[in-house]
């Protein structure tokens, strides 16, 4: 829900001025129906004094639409053709006390529909030169076709030259990235720039980041015999002695029983907290030396008929 | 608005007293942390587990550990897909609809732009029903994932996804619905479907906000979108939001209960509803697929006048409801949805979606019906499209459009 000023709710509840009004001696028809606003503003104007004697509308359009047509004729009642083309609408959105940015371009609509009864009272040919596109920064209600002119009239090719020309993402910054897109697209079209290379898909950030190749196959290795086997064991607790002996400790080899290979730490190691980790570490070298899993366990866990 | 009017069930539900009952206990007794080696914690991942197994049941799915709880819709859409890109690092191509929720278009628009996917976005008819052609040619070994909708959360319209997912599976692709919407309305069964994964948010069937769920067909390729602990079997890391979780879990168990409730008086209400507006209010019909959609939502769009218009009077008469116009949500464009189904400009603005829940009473239909037609009638004598006189569309030039 739109955060809408008292003004504004008034203005919509119950407009001023709505309808139409046949003794019309100026119309102007604005619009933009794929964006929901279109506006039909009547005035009678005394062709003596040129004033505006009297205003009426017909609005297809939402909440802000409806308020900003209904303000627009409150405020150029009894003013001249030329008071009135003084109007902006900014004058608009103040008299109503405020619009939200998203809602800007419905007093817009206002303003310019005023200029096209003006001009078909006149008999001239009214042209708008409004534009409109996607609301890009709502800090500071600049939307995206603000921000291409500024690129392609400008030759500006960073999101920091945008800010600067045109203050959008200047504040809470949360457009910068719609503020590139628009970028990129101007400078794709006008060349201004070369586009960035494109990269082939899976080479440039997280997709270049390959898996990790599962581990070739190594040829099967020869199966151990029994007697290989525990002296492969063997080596490798060896091997790790010495590191354990430093630490006051000591390791050695009580039985092995297929999966399962039973060793005793004794010395510092022995009611150690940290033997679980010994343990451990003794596994995963043997696991390493033999190319197989194995299970290493304290000697008290054998079975009651080992050892 | 306490008082209110509440028909916007497919925005938010309110939360069940029955779930709110459950769920105290989780801020105050059971505090615990699910991870922690204690009582305190046990007792918390007990209820997750229960929870997990009443999400379970309402999805007919055949694990309880298929499941895994998210943040909600958006985070499960984006899991899904990301997932099953990162899964399957060959395959760089998205099949999807026109009318998916931004949860599943915004990121497949960004992985499009940023990351060299390509994106199919199968189109629908006039009465949003999915193009099934086309949906068929897009499909080849080269989709890492098709993500459609179960049911259209702005019309209703059910799309046939056990149909779709077999289809996808017969060129080994993943397929995931948003499921967002049908979860809780209308029954599912997963286990015995084709379908790899399914989004649900929590409050969109009287759970709170910010719990959802995504279905993880056991077996399948997964890859989390969330690293860090190990939480919910290390797919979706991050403490579990255990509140949210058991308010889920008893949301999900109310709702098989009252699943039949859904389909015959809340259906009742919302036919009530559309009949009368449609007999009483000229230049109007419903949008999407009237004889396939979910119980409780009908979209009606009204010509020549605009959304947001409509739903300040509602809100002035007391009822909530929801639009696809332009204006509702800051954009320049009315409802992707509408567009994608043809519906024109004029029309397009002005389409109002009314959504029921098992809370809503014929009383309350009655009031929207007297109302309705009113609000419709003076906005329409604002518009330089609407001859009042003549009930006629008014030939309108404006000097840009």
């Amino acid at each position: 829900m739109w955060n809408y000023t008292d003004k504004v709710k008034e203005h919509f509840f119950n407009p001023k001025n709505s309808g139409v009004l046949d003794s019309a001696n100026a119309v102007g028809e604005v619009g933009s129906i794929t964006c929901g606003d279109a506006l039909r503003l009547m005035l009678k104007v005394d062709p003596d004094t040129q004033i505006i004697l009297d205003a009426k509308f017909q609005t297809f359009g939402c909440g802000s639409a409806i308020a900003s047509s209904s303000a627009l004729t409150e405020m150029i009642i009894g003013k001249t053709v030329d008071e009135a083309l003084t109007l902006t609408n900014r004058d608009i959105a103040e008299y109503l006390g405020g619009l939200p940015p998203e809602k800007m371009h419905c007093s817009v609509m206002g303003a310019e529909a005023l200029r096209a009864a003006i001009a078909n009272y006149k008999g001239e040919a009214w042209e708008d030169d409004h534009e409109e596109g996607e609301l890009v920064c709502k800090c500071f209600g600049i939307d995206a076709a603000m921000i291409e002119r500024a690129v392609s009239v400008n030759g500006l090719t960073t999101l920091e030259e945008v800010t600067h020309y045109t203050k959008a993402g200047g504040s809470c910054q949360t457009c910068h990235e719609k503020i590139e897109e628009v970028l990129e697209e101007v400078l794709a079209k006008t060349g201004a720039l070369k586009p960035a290379k494109k990269h082939a898909p899976g080479t440039v950030g997280l997709d270049a980041i390959k898996p990790l190749e599962p581990k070739a196959e190594s040829a099967a290795a020869p199966k151990l015999t029994n007697v290989q086997r525990m002296q492969v064991i063997m080596g490798a607790i060896e091997e790790m002695r010495p590191q354990i002996q430093r630490d006051g400790g000591d390791v050695e080899l009580v039985d092995i029983d297929g999966k399962d290979i039973y060793v005793r730490l004794t010395g510092a190691c022995s009611g150690c907290s940290q033997s679980a980790g010994t343990m451990m570490g003794v596994q995963m070298k043997l696991v390493e030396a033999l190319g197989e899993f194995v299970r290493v366990k304290p000697a008290s866990l054998m079975p009651a008929h080992a050892g | 608005m306490s008082q209110g009017i509440y028909l916007d069930n497919n925005a938010t539900t309110r939360v069940d007293p029955e779930v709110l009952q459950e769920m105290l206990p989780l801020f105050t007794e059971h505090f615990g942390n699910a991870s922690s080696m204690h009582g305190f914690g046990a007792a918390v991942g007990g209820k997750i587990e229960w929870a997990r197994c009443q999400v379970q049941a309402l999805l007919g799915a055949a694990h309880d550990s298929e499941i895994v709880f998210t943040s909600g819709g958006t985070e499960s859409d984006n899991t899904a897909i990301l997932s099953a890109l990162e899964a399957y690092p060959k395959k760089r191509e998205i099949v999807t609809s026109v009318v998916e929720h931004p949860g599943v278009l915004a990121l497949c628009e960004y992985l499009e732009k940023k990351r060299g996917c390509k994106v199919h976005r199968i189109p629908v008819d006039k009465r949003g029903n999915l193009d099934i052609e086309a949906y068929r040619a897009a499909l080849s070994d080269q989709v890492a994932i098709v993500s459609i909708m179960w049911a259209n959360n702005e019309t209703g319209t059910i799309f046939p996804v056990e149909e779709l997912a077999r289809m996808a599976k017969e060129v080994g692709a993943l397929f995931h619905t948003d499921a967002v919407q049908s979860v809780g309305k209308i029954p599912v069964k997963l286990a015995d479907s084709a379908i790899d994964m399914l989004s649900l948010s929590g409050h969109k069937l009287h759970a709170p906000k910010g719990i959802g769920a995504l279905y993880v067909k056991r077996g399948l390729r997964y890859r989390p979108m969330l690293r860090g602990g190990h939480q919910e079997r290390s797919r979706r890391a991050g403490t579990e939001n255990a509140p949210g979780i058991v308010g889920l879990g008893a949301a999900a168990q109310l709702a098989l209960v009252h699943m039949g409730d859904e389909n015959t008086r809340v259906k009742a209400l919302r036919d009530k509803l559309e009949r009368a507006i449609l007999a009483a209010v000229p230049s109007c019909f419903v949008t999407g697929n009237p004889d396939n959609r979910l119980p409780n939502t009908c979209n009606i769009a009204f010509e020549y006048i605009e959304g947001e218009a409509i739903l300040l009077l509602l809100n002035e008469a007391g009822i909530a409801a929801s639009s696809g116009s332009a204006c509702t949500s800051g954009s320049l464009e009315p409802s992707h949805v509408m567009r994608a189904m043809g519906v024109p400009y004029t029309a397009a603005h002005g389409a109002t979606r009314f959504s029921l829940s098992r809370e809503t009473t014929e009383e309350e239909i009655d009031r929207v019906i007297a109302v309705v037609p009113g609000i419709i009638a003076k906005l329409r004598s604002l518009s330089p499209y609407w001859q009042q006189e003549a009930g006629k569309p008014k030939e309108f030039a404006p000097v840009y459009s």
